[in-house]
């Protein structure tokens, strides 16, 4: 029970640290952090879904980018379909609230069929070939948006879809400031706080999942789906769960993000992106919360602070020889590498793996 | 079920007062050109261990896993009480009542001892997505259950000490113990062990026999795949012996272990 508890504790950890961060900085950060730390938020979100799946039932989907666009696409097409529409008898503002949980609930919906749609046949498949057939998919999903303006309209093809409506709460429009409690909050922060919150909700709903009847069949999968069949585990509607779970909140991420952004167009949601959130899990250490929601932070905050190298290297050496995108992708070669090497189970592996090490010192 | 005393309780019994549990009847499986298993046929009884037993290759395991649902056959049919087996998948058969350990362990190496015999309760509780997110109370009664069942098997088969252990790190002969215990967990009518002694030295096999021998008394019936010939003879009620995919001979220890067709297949024609 401890043991859970201190789990708990250090997977939100972050997330507890970051709260009274952004509460006493309020005026005095830029508003750019604000939105790092939303960014964290919604990759915390597709790494803790993407685990679901990936560490726990150890069925390999390389293809997340694809729910996060389904879902970002669904939310974004709601909301501006239904930007002149108010509920009736509701408020403006409250309508606006309601449209807004309904666009994100949509999102989640459409990925979680995605999700069905492309894990019924494809599940019959393991390892490598399964992995080839999300990948396949998550092209497919970006193809198919970009092209997806002819001959009906539906997502503006490569141009992307613009000025989808900002996260509204209530009364007040999270685009504007507001003075709660005799703390003034700025739109951005309230946003994050919303995402926080929903991040919390994803974050817990995965812990307490995965300390259950189905969490345990999931691993089972994981460790020998043959044994976990004849040991009374309905191997494919336990597979297709874990496959629908984590479509489902990616679709809540990408929901967050076009709403966040406020612009989606096909390529937010190509390839790297989806491998950057395979990076995140892999890095953090698969299969356990705590290093995956790790990982997250780790690969959202490193390429913020490496913008800071460009400005490093002209005024140290006058002008910039490493363009700093190009010093990412490096940093992020020679990270997995070394992760691979050093750590296998990833740089915050579960206690699973630390008790494996613990059994065969003692 | 009344507890049979240990031994063989249903050796007093008459024939008419046996009760089939699994039948087998004309099962056969062929893989390609090679026909694993040819129209077998028998039928174990409620409250007997029945041994299976034959020469490396005879198709022992392969109708382990016909019964079990990982190979479908190719004609016969399968029963478990009135329930037909055949066609169905493994975790289908489970449920109906047949539970298996595998002949070259199969333990979820990264779970704890008492994880692995938790995930043998799945199939006898019922607790979804929504009870599990929420901590429902139905959910939190059922898996106190479950760790409490799954606590008392693990000290039923004498490794209790080790519940919080990795399965990959237990001792040997403790990992067969504990994939007894997953399947005992599923609340079988019916345990077919593969091989349950295979790699145990002398005292591990002695205390297996008792354990065997203790279930058979709380009323399991067992179906064993056994290469000891002496723990087979001292063991079962009745025994199949299979040869090249056929059954050649059916009967209790002694009877078997005279027939010319079983010495011949263990010790080739010249024996004879």
């Amino acid at each position: 029970m401890t043991g859970r508890a201190r789990l708990v504790l250090r997977s939100v950890a972050p997330f507890l640290v970051a709260l009274p961060l952004l509460w006493l900085l309020q005026g005095a950060l830029p508003s750019y952090y604000s939105f790092v730390f939303i960014n964290i938020a919604v990759n915390v979100i597709l790494a803790v879904s993407l685990n679901v799946v990936n560490g726990f039932t150890g069925q390999f989907s390389i293809g997340h980018a694809a729910f996060m666009a389904v879902g970002a696409y669904t939310a974004a097409l709601v909301t501006t379909g239904m930007e002149t529409f108010q509920i009736a008898g509701l408020p403006l503002g409250a309508s606006d609230a309601v449209v807004f949980f309904l666009a994100i609930a949509a999102g989640m919906a459409m990925a979680s069929l995605a999700g069905l749609t492309v894990g019924t046949p494809s599940l019959r498949l393991r390892g490598d070939y399964l992995a080839i057939v999300t990948l396949g998919f998550g092209e497919i999903v970006r193809i198919f948006m970009n092209n997806l303006n002819a001959p009906v309209n539906i997502t503006n093809g490569p141009q992307g879809i613009n000025l989808i409506d900002p996260v509204r709460l209530g009364s007040f429009s999270l685009s504007q400031p507001h003075t709660l409690f005799g703390f003034t909050f700025t739109g951005i922060h309230l946003t994050y706080y919303l995402f926080l919150l929903l991040t919390l909700a994803v974050i817990f709903i995965s812990m307490r999942l995965e300390n259950s009847r189905i969490g345990r069949a999931w691993v089972a999968i994981r460790e020998d789906e043959i044994a976990a069949a004849a040991t009374g585990i309905n191997t494919r509607n336990l597979k297709l769960l874990a496959f629908a779970m984590g479509a489902t909140f990616g679709g809540l991420a990408g929901g967050l993000f076009a709403s966040f952004q406020g612009f989606i167009s096909p390529e937010s949601f190509n390839l790297m992106e989806s491998i950057m959130i395979l990076c995140m899990i892999v890095l953090g250490g698969m299969g356990h919360i705590p290093g995956v929601i790790f990982g997250a932070l780790l690969l959202t905050l490193l390429p913020e602070a490496l913008r800071y190298t460009g400005d490093l290297q002209r005024n140290l050496l006058g002008q910039i020889y490493v363009d700093p995108a190009d010093l990412r992708m490096l940093l992020f070669g020679v990270a997995l590498v070394m992760v691979m090497l050093y750590r296998p189970a990833g740089l915050i592996p579960s206690a699973r793996r630390r008790q494996e090490f613990a059994d065969a010192k003692g | 079920m009344s507890a049979p005393k240990v031994g063989n309780p249903l050796s007093g019994k008459l024939d008419a007062e046996l009760t089939p549990l699994l039948t087998v009847s004309a099962v056969s499986k062929a893989f390609g050109g090679l026909q694993a298993l040819s129209d077998i046929s028998l039928q174990v009884h409620a409250g007997e261990i029945f041994g299976l037993i034959g020469p490396n290759g005879a198709g022992k395991t392969t109708l382990f896993n016909a019964l079990t649902g990982l190979y479908s056959i190719d004609r016969g049919e399968i029963r478990l009480n009135d329930a037909r087996l055949d066609g169905r998948p493994p975790h289908q058969v489970l449920h109906a009542g047949l539970a298996r350990t595998f002949q070259n362990i199969r333990l979820f190496a990264e779970m704890t001892a008492l994880e692995n015999v938790l995930v043998g309760r799945h199939a006898r509780t019922t607790s979804g997505v929504i009870g599990a997110v929420l901590r429902l109370p139905g959910t939190r009664r059922e898996e106190a259950d479950s760790c409490e069942r799954a606590h008392a098997l693990l000290r039923r088969v004498g490794i209790a000490q080790h519940a919080d252990r990795l399965a990959k790190n237990l001792p040997y002969g403790d990992q067969r113990r504990l994939e007894i215990a997953r399947a005992l967990a599923t609340e079988p009518s019916l345990l077919a062990l593969d091989e349950p002694a295979a790699g145990m030295n002398k005292g591990e096999r002695a205390a297996l026999r008792e354990l065997l021998l203790q279930l058979q008394a709380d009323g399991l019936t067992l179906l064993l795949i056994e290469h000891d010939v002496k723990l087979v003879m001292g063991l079962c009620t009745r025994l199949a012996v299979l040869d090249y995919g056929v059954k050649i001979a059916e009967g209790t220890p002694d009877v078997v272990s005279c027939d010319p067709k079983v010495i011949a297949a263990y010790l080739g024609d010249e024996a004879l």
